[in-house]
């Protein structure tokens, strides 16, 4: 009985310091990342709105990344989109045709590793869109690199807007070569099934791609993850 | 004024001012989507074309746009390159832009060539 008392006591005590991580994170939420951020939706229905979004949406957020990944990056934060949130906005004229004005293009600010674990914790609760999700959508599984880089840039035109790897592919929207690591499984193949679902102006086309392409996108990104290091 | 009247109006100023039925101008739309690959003056040099294989086309060119009806640019920008058996890199945009936006952009691409089809 003791025993007992004490697991319960202990579970309390663990729910309550969860419970408050997270209402510390909402504070910093509001305070630090609001400005920036889209915490409540929904996502632009405008070009206007588009050009305007200064970060990710993250109302979603727990239904989009990884939590280990989230608390690691948010302390060294890496740019992951080579031209920003919207390309337009950091495009200039270069020697050879367009070129990156990396002058626009700031450094993300970078947390403590307990304000990291807050703001995390709070961002995780954060489920809107479940509509759009299925739990277990993806089939763990294997395709080689050739054949994933086949399917990405020859069959399916990806790579005009992704880098597989850092200096290789389009620049226009985030490297890839990092999703796996980033982003859950069942969030990319529910994106890659219609990224206007998520994001209803976002310049990503729909290529229509069949349930069997979904997954080996999934197995591809799996496998550069393994490759480059993040 | 009676309340069926103001009931209806608020819905009909909620309807006018609801975002998403918006049509947006060709220019925005090719700025948004168009740009990153066909570039900022549309002359095939946008930020992504580096690594592509298949090089995006020059719009400002007279000579290859004049090649192509009103019909097949349109069915390019809907359904993307292959059916009209060019690249795949040229995708499909149908499902973010409508009929209505897509003829707006064969259009603009015709002011961009200063060219029609044939000349
Ligand atoms: C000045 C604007 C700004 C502020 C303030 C800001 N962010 Fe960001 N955030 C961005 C931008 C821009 C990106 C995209 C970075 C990239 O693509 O390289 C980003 C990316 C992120 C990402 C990765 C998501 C993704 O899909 O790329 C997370 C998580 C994040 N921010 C959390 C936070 C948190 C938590 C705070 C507050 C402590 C915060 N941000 C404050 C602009 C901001
Ligand atoms: C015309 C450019 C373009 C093409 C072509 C394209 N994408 Fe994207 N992709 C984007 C943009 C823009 C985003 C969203 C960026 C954001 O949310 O900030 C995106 C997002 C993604 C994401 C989520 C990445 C993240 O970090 O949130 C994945 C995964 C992805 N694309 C895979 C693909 C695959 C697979 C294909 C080919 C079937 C493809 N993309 C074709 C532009 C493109
Ligand atoms: C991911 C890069 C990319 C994006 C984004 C893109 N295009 Fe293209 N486009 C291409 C490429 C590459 C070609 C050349 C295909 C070929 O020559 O086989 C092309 C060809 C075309 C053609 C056919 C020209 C001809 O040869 O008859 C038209 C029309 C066109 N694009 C219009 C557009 C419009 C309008 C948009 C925006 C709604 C757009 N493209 C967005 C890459 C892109």
């Amino acid at each position: 009985m003791i025993r007992i008392k004490r697991a319960f006591a202990i579970a309390l005590l663990s729910l309550s310091a969860s419970a408050s991580w997270a209402a510390d994170g909402e504070a910093m939420l509001s305070s630090q990342c609001a400005s920036c951020h889209n915490l409540t939706g929904p996502a632009p229905a405008t070009l206007q709105a588009l050009r305007e979004r200064k970060g990710p949406d993250l109302f979603y957020a727990g239904n989009k990344y990884k939590a280990q990944w989230m608390v690691q990056w948010l302390q060294k934060p890496q740019r992951i989109r080579p031209a920003g949130m919207f390309y337009v906005n950091h495009v200039k004229d270069g020697a050879e045709g367009d070129a990156i004005d990396d002058g626009g293009l700031t450094a993300h600010p970078a947390l403590a590793a307990a304000a990291a674990q807050a703001v995390t914790d709070a961002l995780m609760q954060r489920k809107a869109r479940d509509d759009l999700i299925r739990a277990g959508a993806y089939t763990p599984g294997t395709l080689s690199k050739s054949m994933g880089e086949m399917l990405f840039d020859k069959f399916r035109g990806c790579l005009a807007c992704h880098e597989i790897e850092p200096g290789y592919g389009g620049l226009s929207g985030p490297e890839v070569y990092t999703a796996a690591a980033r982003l859950q499984e069942d969030y990319i193949v529910s994106y890659l099934r219609d990224p206007q679902a998520w994001d209803p102006k976002i310049f990503m086309p729909n290529r229509h791609l069949s349930d069997s392409d979904l997954q080996k996108f999934v197995h591809y990104f799996r496998a550069l993850g393994q490759e480059v290091k993040p | 004024m009676n309340h069926e009247i103001i009931i209806a109006l608020l819905a009909a100023a909620a309807i006018l001012a609801a975002p998403a039925s918006g049509k947006e101008s060709a220019e925005d739309n090719y700025t948004a989507y168009c740009t990153q690959c066909h570039g900022i003056h549309g002359d095939g040099k946008g930020i992504n074309a580096r690594d592509m294989s298949v090089q995006p086309r020059d719009h400002t060119d007279a000579t290859a746009m004049s090649a192509r009806s009103d019909a097949d640019i349109f069915k390019a920008i809907k359904e993307g390159g292959v059916p009209i058996n060019k690249s795949v890199l040229m995708p499909p945009w149908g499902d973010v832009l409508t009929d209505e936006e897509i003829h707006d952009l064969v259009r603009y691409l015709r002011k961009l060539c200063q060219c029609d089809h044939g000349n």
